[in-house]
């Protein structure tokens, strides 16, 4: 079933990704091409197999609940576009 | 020295036949000589280079050296490098500086080895062709016109054109072994695990996986020795004892099986690339291996899985990308929601803003059960095809990809295709299993084909060993590029 313009916008809504509408057009030819290869699975039956979510088999570790970073603020907050004192800038949120 | 084996450049630097800072040097003089034309590095700062290759020098002198010691090694820049920018090819990261370093380059620096420079790669690794980088095209070094294949493409065209004696790179798709296929180099993606992803910027989690990228298998053994190794901030790093990977580096082919998929041969393969792995199998044989043929049935179903699974956990994974704390900001914007729109639309490219669409898509309300629930079915006969082969052979062996490389710009708007590329590469990243490219020949326009070995969980050192004696056979993996000699 091919996607209609409408849910591009609403896939680029969710995903917060600004497109015009030109844009929309050329993406949505493309999601649609993609989404017929990607249909190719649906013709296999598989009723009954276990879905697989990794490579390995692992299980997650559990270790010691202890302080394992240093303190690197400055360092990090030196690469972000606005900061004061020692906090992240944003647009305003709440008026 | 541009086309010795690291273990030649340790002896020279052993015996001081040669400096680091002058073989650093060397390989910096190349690369100023021909990025230009190739484009395979981002960033290069000699003078940070040089300052480690000093320090490898001190090193030696106290004979505290380890065999990589001094030698310089280019790193994709999706590896995080202290103090170096680290742009993952997007314009996203192009001002970020990492404030620390990838396992893989704190192992690289404690083994002494040099950081040559941060090679050019598809935005995000995703890309066959490394073409969607936002600091333009790799050019492949066996023809300008054409493409060195992705998303490591500037890792193997480095190692081609001789820019550089060792690289890294990441394999998420095939993303080390289909560009060493299409530029004529030897990679290796490790089993899912061995590899630390800490510092390996994320795009499909359950995937990535980094590797070597280098002239022979004998220097990815020394590099892959280096690289792999648990690490506890990697979550699923692998908790396994230290391997040497040279050890079966000498053993006789005699006796191993050589498992044959027909489904790696059929309509997509090019009758050249066909020719050439025919003849690399039939060399094999000579060399003591048995040929088996074995069923890969579902790996024909790689390609619509992966194109689910991967954008889903890329989605994710990109939604770090804010505008907040790192990396790109739009300039103006009305309110929070409007910086993260127009942040997102500015900073990512069009095929990583494709893909993170595609996997929001598959993860929503109502597909999650038709798309991604499906896929890991899929994933899952996959990795059993897999296991039924391996009881019949000890390592499968075809073709990398299904062509040589194609022209930069030929599939550049045509997603689906430039995706089919990566055909017989993805089934080994769904199952997390080993699987590495060597050069065996040459196609149309004097392009070269590669061999794709993929071994059991953790059997590196078998296919190694494989690599190794056809390489001891045959001298296509000595053959370098006609067009860039100095």
């Amino acid at each position: 079933m091919p996607l209609s313009l409408d849910e591009v916008r609403r896939i680029a809504q969710l995903a917060r990704i600004g497109v015009s509408d030109a844009e929309a057009r050329t993406v949505l030819v493309q999601l649609n091409d993609i989404f017929e290869l990607i249909g190719r699975m649906q013709k296999v039956d598989t009723e009954g197999v276990e879905p697989m979510s990794h490579g390995q088999d692992l299980k997650l570790r559990l270790r010691d609940d202890a302080v394992t970073e240093r303190d690197q603020r400055e360092g990090f907050q030196s690469l972000a576009p606005q900061v004061e004192q020692g906090l992240y800038l944003v647009p305003k949120v709440i008026e | 020295m541009l086309n010795a084996s690291l273990n030649e450049l340790s002896a020279a630097l052993a015996q001081k036949k040669i400096s680091s800072a002058e073989l650093t040097q060397l390989f910096l003089d190349r690369t100023s000589r021909l990025n230009g034309a190739l484009n395979a590095f981002i960033t290069v700062d000699a003078e940070k280079s040089l300052a480690q290759a000093l320090a490898a020098d001190e090193r030696i002198a106290k004979g505290d050296a380890k065999p990589l010691t001094g030698i310089p090694v280019a790193h994709k820049d999706i590896f995080v490098t202290k103090g170096w920018r680290t742009t993952c090819g997007s314009k996203m990261l192009s001002n970020f500086v990492s404030p620390y370093d990838a396992h893989v380059i704190e192992r690289f620096n404690a083994a002494g080895a040099v950081i040559l420079g941060k090679t050019n790669m598809d935005e995000f690794a995703m890309g066959s062709s490394s073409e969607t980088s936002f600091y333009g095209p790799v050019k492949n070094p066996w023809g300008p016109a054409y493409v060195p294949g992705g998303s490591s493409g500037g890792s193997t065209a480095a190692i081609a054109a001789r820019m550089a004696p060792a690289a890294t790179g990441t394999d998420t798709g095939g993303s080390i072994r289909q560009p060493a296929a299409l530029s004529g180099v030897s990679g290796l993606k490790p089993t899912y695990g061995l590899v630390s992803r800490y510092g390996m910027i994320a795009f499909a989690s359950s995937l990535d996986q980094g590797g070597p990228i280098a002239k022979s298998a004998e220097d990815l053994a020394l590099l892959l020795n280096v690289m792999a190794g648990f690490d506890e901030r990697d979550s699923t790093s692998v908790e396994r004892a230290a391997e040497d990977y040279r050890r079966e580096l000498d053993r006789p082919l005699a006796g191993l099986r050589v498992g044959v998929p027909k489904e790696h041969f059929g309509g997509g393969l090019a009758a050249e690339v066909g020719k050439a792995i025919e003849a690399a199998l039939a060399q094999l044989e000579k060399l003591g291996a048995k040929r088996v043929p074995v069923n890969l049935p579902s790996s024909g179903l790689s390609v619509p899985a992966y194109y689910v699974i991967a954008p889903a956990e890329a989605s994710s994974n990109l939604s770090r990308f804010d505008g907040v704390r790192y990396g790109h900001r739009a300039k103006e914007y009305r309110d929070l929601a409007d910086m993260y729109f127009r942040t997102r639309a500015e900073g990512f490219g069009a095929e990583v803003r494709r893909r993170i669409l595609i996997g929001t898509y598959v993860l929503s309300h109502g597909y999650y059960d038709a798309y991604y629930l499906k896929a890991q079915k899929i994933r899952r006969l996959i990795a059993d095809d897999f296991v039924a082969a391996f009881k019949q052979c000890d390592l499968i062996v075809g073709p990398t990809a299904p062509t040589v490389a194609f022209k930069i710009g030929a599939k550049a708007a045509d997603p689906v295709q430039m995706y089919l590329n990566d055909i017989y590469t993805i089934p080994a990243n769904l199952a997390g299993l080993p699987a590495m490219s060597i050069p065996c020949g040459f196609g149309k326009d004097d392009l070269p084909v590669g061999l794709h070995i993929v071994g059991n969980y953790f059997s590196e050192a078998r296919m190694l060993n494989l690599a190794h004696q056809y390489q001891k056979a045959t001298d296509w993996h000595q053959r370098e590029p006609g067009g860039i000699r100095p």
